[in-house]
């Protein structure tokens, strides 16, 4: 025999499957949603990372730098724990690349009695270490360096890169919440629907001395259930929709797995806290 | 077993029941009598603290109006037994499942849930019947069920209000017979009626009147000051 609350929580599915189903449809609807949003902010914030793995400071050195203070600094500012690699680029090599870059300096090149290119540093930062005041300090500790004559890491873009990837870190948490709220209203209707078809059981059950913990239970269940549902069905949605454009647009990736986990474990969570409130409303009441 | 101390029950309309103090002990059986509108509901419903008073005091079985919570609520409830005009049975279901949704609600263990309602169907005379719908049986017989669900938890007062009021003479006589049995074997019992017919045939019964409220007449207590009656 099943326990009481299973079997009233299925049997509340099978005489009303049409509103289960429905709700938990709206639900998947609404998260299907907050995942498309979800896949767009991780995608972004994939391509924001890639940007700011190659932030790098550049320390120009004077022209008359022998290689033993070069090889020093190179020393010095690898044994920092914010720094990952110090890559040191000769004057020859910087014209080379400059050549190879632009071509027009070709020709022109070929002409100059002088190198104009000053050799440099280039000091990749550790993982994570692309936030706006990380870089300032390398990049002061470069410039204190008596060789470097100039210290230049793009501090304007950092700043607004920083920006942008907190800006959609928000985002995606108050958009997440927004449509878990959405969820939950759904959730909590249905709930209040079911019920409703149940309160003359409910009644009985109040008057001859059942638990609140026992009416309440198949509800929270079944709140719970929906939600779970919803959030599967949401996520099967969201995985189609990315497979589709997967194939015009080979970059994007799968949102993580634990935003997945998350999401369908919200759904179960806010799907009971809905049904709660719900039956917490109707015990009060009758 | 149950007290009212100076009790009063105002609704926004006006005050339903007034300053009532009353004892009613173990194994009584009392008729609570008086016209419509007279308080005769209300006063069960403070019994079983479907109420609650706005002043003063109810105490059933241990439990106090005041200090009772609504979580706790559940143990008083399975102490009193509630029988209505209206029967108030789950439609749809037999006679066994609506006694079997009793036990099983209150946590009885699930392979004693259908002997047992076996047991209360057979007490109130429907063994025979327990597997109709309950559409499908008489006024009386519904009655019958409805006690039997009220007697599942075994209370220790069975609250009927005007459990006959929707029966005939014959099913009348029935179901009054069947309560005044449960009552022999020692469960208090208080029903509401305006049937004074019916509470003259049972003489030996414990009769108190409600009008507009106030509690003005106690069988009980005119007995124990025979000499002022005429
Ligand atoms: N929920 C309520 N809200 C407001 N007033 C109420 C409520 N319940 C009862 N009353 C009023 O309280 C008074 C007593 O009502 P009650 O139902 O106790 O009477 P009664 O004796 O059971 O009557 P009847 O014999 O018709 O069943 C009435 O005046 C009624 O209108
Ligand atoms: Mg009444």
């Amino acid at each position: 025999m099943q326990s009481p609350t299973l079997r009233e929580a299925l049997a509340a599915l099978r005489r009303a499957p049409l509103l289960t189903g429905l709700s938990a449809g709206m639900v998947a609807l609404a998260l299907f949603v907050a995942g498309l949003f979800g896949t767009v902010t991780h995608n972004l914030q994939v391509a924001l990372q890639s940007v700011e793995d190659r932030v790098a400071v550049v320390a120009y050195l004077d022209d008359g730098a022998g290689p033993a203070p070069i090889d020093r600094a190179v020393a010095d500012l690898e044994a920092r724990d914010d720094v990952r690699e110090v890559r040191y680029v000769s004057q020859d090599r910087a014209l080379e690349i400059a050549r190879a870059e632009l071509p027009e300096l070709a020709e022109l090149g070929a002409g100059l009695a002088e190198n104009p290119f000053p050799a440099s540093l280039e000091i990749v930062l550790q993982d994570g270490g692309a936030d706006p005041d990380a870089i300032a300090v390398v990049a002061q500790a470069a410039a204190a360096i008596p060789i470097v004559e100039d210290v230049q890491y793009g501090q304007e873009w950092v700043d607004r890169l920083h920006a942008l990837r907190r800006l959609t870190g928000v985002a995606v948490m108050v958009i997440g919440a927004a449509f878990a709220v959405v969820g939950a209203l759904i959730i909590g209707t249905a709930i209040r629907i079911a019920i409703f078809a149940r309160r003359d059981e409910i009644y009985i059950m109040r008057l001859v001395g059942a638990k609140d913990a026992f009416i309440r239970r198949p509800f929270l269940l079944e709140g719970a259930f929906t939600g779970v549902v919803g959030g599967a069905a949401a996520t099967g949605l969201t995985w189609l929709t990315y497979q589709t454009l997967h194939r015009f647009l080979e970059d994007l990736s799968w949102i993580p797995s634990t935003w997945v986990v998350g999401g369908i474990a919200a759904g179960g969570f806010f799907g009971m806290l809905a049904s709660a409130v719900a039956v917490r409303r109707h015990l009060r009441e009758v | 077993m149950i007290r009212f101390i100076r009790v009063t029950k105002e609704y926004a309309s006006g005050a339903a029941i007034e300053d009532v103090s009353l004892d009613i002990g173990k194994g009584e059986f009392v008729f609570l009598t008086g016209h419509s509108g007279s308080g005769k509901t209300t006063t069960l419903k403070l019994i079983h603290l479907s109420e609650r008073p706005t002043d003063g005091e109810v105490r059933v079985a241990g439990f106090s109006s005041i200090r009772t919570t609504p979580r706790d609520l559940w143990k008083l409830r399975r102490k009193v037994g509630l029988v209505f005009q209206d029967f108030r049975l789950l439609p749809g279901r037999t006679a066994m499942e609506n006694v079997g949704f009793a036990l099983e609600v209150t946590g009885s263990p699930p392979k004693a849930i259908t002997p047992k309602a076996q047991r209360l169907l057979s007490q109130v005379g429907l063994a025979s019947k327990s597997e109709r719908p309950v559409e499908q049986l008489s006024g009386g017989e519904r009655q019958r069920v409805a006690i039997a669900r009220a007697l599942a938890t075994e209370p220790l007062v069975l609250l009927a209000d005007e459990p006959t009021g929707n029966l005939d003479e014959r099913a009348t006589r029935g179901v009054m017979d069947l309560i005044w049995e449960i009552n022999a074997l020692g469960m208090a019992v208080v029903m509401a009626t305006h049937d004074l017919e019916l509470v003259r045939r049972y003489a030996s019964a414990r009769v108190m009147e409600l009008d507009q409220g106030r509690l003005v007449y106690d069988s009980s207590g005119v007995d124990r000051a025979v000499t002022h009656t005429t």
